[in-house]
């Protein structure tokens, strides 16, 4: 029983190695045949890639220190609790929103709080939020019918939180005209956010780019490694109340935070660590 | 001054046609009269070439293979007679509504708009085949001759001034009386004096033609001359947008729904275009079969499921858009996304969908203006999401005049209008200021530049003044033990947050509120701002005494 060969016999190869190239100008006929080599740019020829259009961050110090936030672009801002992560992102917000662009909140905690967005002067109307965080046995004022149906939707899709939200925003990029987009995992566990796959990250840088979009995410930890053009780390000062009993405004009234930039994709790429140290201030003064 | 007529031949079939668009190409009869009873109203030209004549009887077209029939349908028939009359109304404001499927223009000036008398004719057959109904046009210089020529040329016709004899000439007599109570009469006079088409007719002298038929005779030879003259009586309809379809049997799966939709709005949509009006509120009121009950197939792609016991007839939703849309596929997805998360819960027997017609948007944006979405793939992406979150769960927020923690609600996500002059001035303003801004402080730092470039553009215009402690909530709250000394909390311990769990540093407070008391929903508690050491930093929280219900709880943290 003769079985058909895995690689190419020489009888097969034969005819293929057998072509005389007795000419020059057979040799120039056969290399115009095959696929214009030619017309294939090498790397170092590529067009250089144009620098993004910078907006501004809400905060001076952030943009003295990176140059703005870049539109097209992948921002990432990481930190632990109480680094002054949600302070950034209203002060963002805020700027983005004073400059009638239209912005979306991906709220996968359901963290946000609109009270110190109000206060941060984010205009609302321009405001997109998302809550994510969906659990139906804690709705008020459902019936047992409606409780049913929740159970139902959620069985019937078995979405987690980050995964909603990394369909939301899909969605949102994909739809387009938004200026600003913000992901806010800075409450889900560093463990389930590395889980989040990497390809998701390159699909949103790529849905970004050449648009005027900033994506905008919070975490505790880097977690879009190369996507992001922009990496900051943010951290608290540590302070010291002047009193063991400290009036509310002592606490929590012109919190020192310090950002460092991790990475940047910026033509104004520093040599060493760049830090600079921003505060803020209390909502109520009391 | 010319007339235009637009004329449907077989209005019951092509009514029919028109909600079965695929029946087109086939035999087709419709059938009118109580079952067992019913006989052949009209045919379409199809079926007339197998033979079908009206009279038939549905034992007799039953033994036709190939054959399809379908029963009047007098909501089609209105429909489409609207159709119609929406078509004429495109082109002309003065349109008399002759007949369920006649209508009669005034062209009067519309040269100057739409081109010469074959260009507005055949504009009319087009716009008329747009809508579904294919239909005779023709243009004369009264409206009786172009009724007569409507309904007795196929096609677009136009009569020029003076040659409306020569035209009409071949045209059978029986077109004269077709809406005559007495044609059989008269007809059977003209037969015995040999007169078969108007060319006869109006050959007879005036004169004795008076003397035997009286003022009636006299009436037809001058429609048979083409040289009445009348004034038209211009109708003018109510702006309503409905479509509907009756279903021969009930439907159960969305899928099969969609196509039904599809259609239905397609018409709508074209009748609005018609008029120059888009939407901003779509109504759908789905009748449903009686013998079935609601149940639950959300996202399956399922309506329902037999059952015995009885439910509603009527399923109702209504679509409203932020902004005016006349984009079918938008208005399908939509209505498709909001049919998949609220299922009709039983099979559906009748299609009735109603649209408000409004002025559209204006068309154009500004050149600088700010990024802001497309309203169709906003609304769109809205609905997607909010298939994914839940509806509640997704728009823009409004602060509640309440004290009450967490005092918000959530609304309708409608960014600015791009068309806004208020929207381009505020734009304009950040730019001067921002100007201004850069020349005021002429020293600046090489790393700033950029952002000082950037204030050119708008882009630069924040200051830190604004950046403030921002709180997250958690939602919900964090039940924890406090320990309390001297009545300050100095050690917490949260069982959901295993992270939170130590002695507190730093205490502020207590602020003590409540509010709505005199509402049985009443609320009233102490906040705590705390500072807690952690693994690796201090975190800063809110802690909550519940006054009423005696509960600690980790309200949030400040970040």
């Amino acid at each position: 029983m003769s079985s058909f060969p895995l690689f190419p016999t020489e009888a097969v190869r034969r005819p293929v190695a057998s072509v005389a190239l007795n000419s020059p100008a057979q040799v120039f006929e056969r290399l115009s045949a095959l696929p214009k080599l030619a017309e294939v740019t090498p790397a170092s020829r590529l067009t250089v890639r144009l620098a993004p259009k910078m907006v501004s961050s809400g905060v001076c110090e952030i943009d003295a220190l990176t140059g703005g936030l870049p539109r097209g672009c992948l921002t990432e801002v990481c930190g632990p609790i109480s680094s002054g992560r949600t302070s950034l992102l209203l002060a963002v917000l805020a700027a983005a929103t004073q400059r009638q662009e239209a912005c979306a909140l991906v709220d996968v905690s359901d963290a946000f709080d609109p009270l110190s967005a109000a206060m941060a002067a984010v205009n609302f109307e321009s405001l997109l939020w998302v809550r994510c965080k969906t659990n139906p046995s804690q709705r008020h004022g459902d019936t047992e019918k409606t409780h049913q149906k929740h159970k139902n939707i959620n069985r019937l899709r078995m979405e987690t939180p980050v995964e909603q939200g990394l369909r939301v925003t899909d969605l949102l990029l994909q739809s387009g005209g938004f200026g600003l987009v913000i992901i806010d995992l800075g409450d889900v566990p560093l463990k389930m956010a590395r889980r989040i796959p990497l390809t998701s990250w390159f699909r949103f840088q790529r849905a970004i780019e050449h648009t005027p979009t900033v994506l905008f995410i919070v975490t505790q930890a880097p977690c879009a490694q190369t996507c992001a053009a922009l990496l900051l780390k943010l951290s608290a000062v540590s302070f010291q109340p002047s009193a063991q009993t400290p009036s509310h405004a002592a606490l929590l009234n012109d919190l020192k935070i310090e950002a460092e930039i991790l990475r940047s994709r910026m033509p104004r790429k520093p040599a060493q660590s760049a830090t600079a140290a921003f505060a803020t201030k209390t909502v109520r003064a009391g | 001054m010319p007339f235009a007529c637009i004329f449907v031949p077989d209005f019951p079939v092509e009514a029919l046609l028109r909600a079965e668009p695929s029946l087109r190409s086939q035999p087709l009869a419709v059938l009118e009269g109580k079952a067992p009873l019913q006989k052949v109203l009209t045919a379409n030209e199809n079926a007339r070439r197998v033979g079908i004549i009206p009279g038939m009887t549905k034992l007799q077209i039953e033994a036709c293979t190939g054959l399809s029939f379908r029963n009047r349908s007098a909501l089609q028939e209105a429909i489409a007679h609207v159709a119609l009359l929406d078509c004429a109304q495109s082109f002309s404001p003065r349109v008399e509504d002759a007949a369920p499927d006649t209508m009669v223009l005034d062209l009067l000036g519309m040269e100057l708009l739409f081109g010469a008398l074959p260009e507005i004719a055949s504009s009319l057959a087009r716009r008329a085949l747009d809508l579904g109904l294919a239909a005779n046009v023709a243009v004369a210089a009264n409206p009786d001759t172009a009724v007569l020529a409507a309904r007795g040329f196929r096609g677009v016709s136009v009569i020029p001034e003076g040659k409306e004899p020569e035209r009409l000439g071949n045209l059978p007599v029986e077109l004269l009386l077709a809406t005559e109570q007495d044609a059989q009469q008269i007809l059977e006079t003209f037969r015995r004096w040999g007169i078969r088409n108007l060319r006869d007719l109006a050959a007879l002298p005036d004169v004795p033609l008076s003397e035997r038929l009286g003022q009636h005779g006299v009436y037809l030879q001058k429609l048979a001359r083409g040289d009445t003259s009348r004034t038209l009586v211009p109708t003018e309809p109510p702006l309503v947008f409905e479509e509907a379809i009756e279903l021969e049997y009930p439907l159960t799966l969305l899928e099969p729904l969609a196509f039904l939709l599809s259609q239905l709005l397609d018409h709508l949509c074209s009748r609005l275009a018609t008029r120059a009006l888009a939407t901003q509120e779509l109504r759908l009121e789905l009748e449903l079969a009686s013998e079935y009950r609601e149940e639950d197939n959300v996202g399956t792609g399922v309506l329902a499921r037999p059952s015995q016991a009885q439910a509603r007839q009527r399923f109702r939703r209504t679509l409203r858009l932020p902004l005016p849309l006349l984009d079918p596929k938008t208005f399908l997805k939509l209505l498709q996304l909001d049919l998949n998360a609220h299922p009709p819960g039983a099979p559906i027997v009748k299609i009735h969908l109603a649209a408000e017609p409004v002025r559209p948007r204006p068309g154009q944006s500004g050149l600088f203006l700010p990024p802001s979405p497309e309203p169709e793939k906003l609304q769109l992406t809205l609905a997607r999401i909010a298939g994914i979150v839940g509806e509640d769960k997704v728009g823009s927020l409004e602060i509640s005049d309440t004290h009450r923690p967490q005092g918000f609600r959530m609304q309708r996500f409608a960014p600015h209008n791009s068309f806004s002059p208020q929207r381009h001035r505020a734009t304009e303003k950040n730019n001067s200021h921002c100007s201004v801004q850069m020349l005021i402080n002429s020293s600046v730092s090489p790393p700033a530049l950029s952002a000082a470039e950037g204030c050119l553009h708008g882009e630069f215009s924040g200051s830190s003044d604004n950046l403030v402690t921002a709180l997250r909530i958690f939602r919900p709250p964090a039940v924890v033990t406090v320990t309390l000394r001297e009545g300050k909390p100095t050690f917490i311990s949260c069982l959901t947050r295993k992270e939170t769990r130590g002695e507190i540093l730093w205490a502020a407070g207590p602020w003590r509120s409540s509010g709505d008391w005199w509402e049985q929903e009443g609320w009233a508690r102490d906040e705590w701002d705390i500072a807690v050491r952690e693994e690796t930093s201090i975190g800063l929280y809110r802690l909550v005494r519940d006054l009423l219900g005696g509960r600690w709880l980790l309200e949030g943290t400040y970040d």
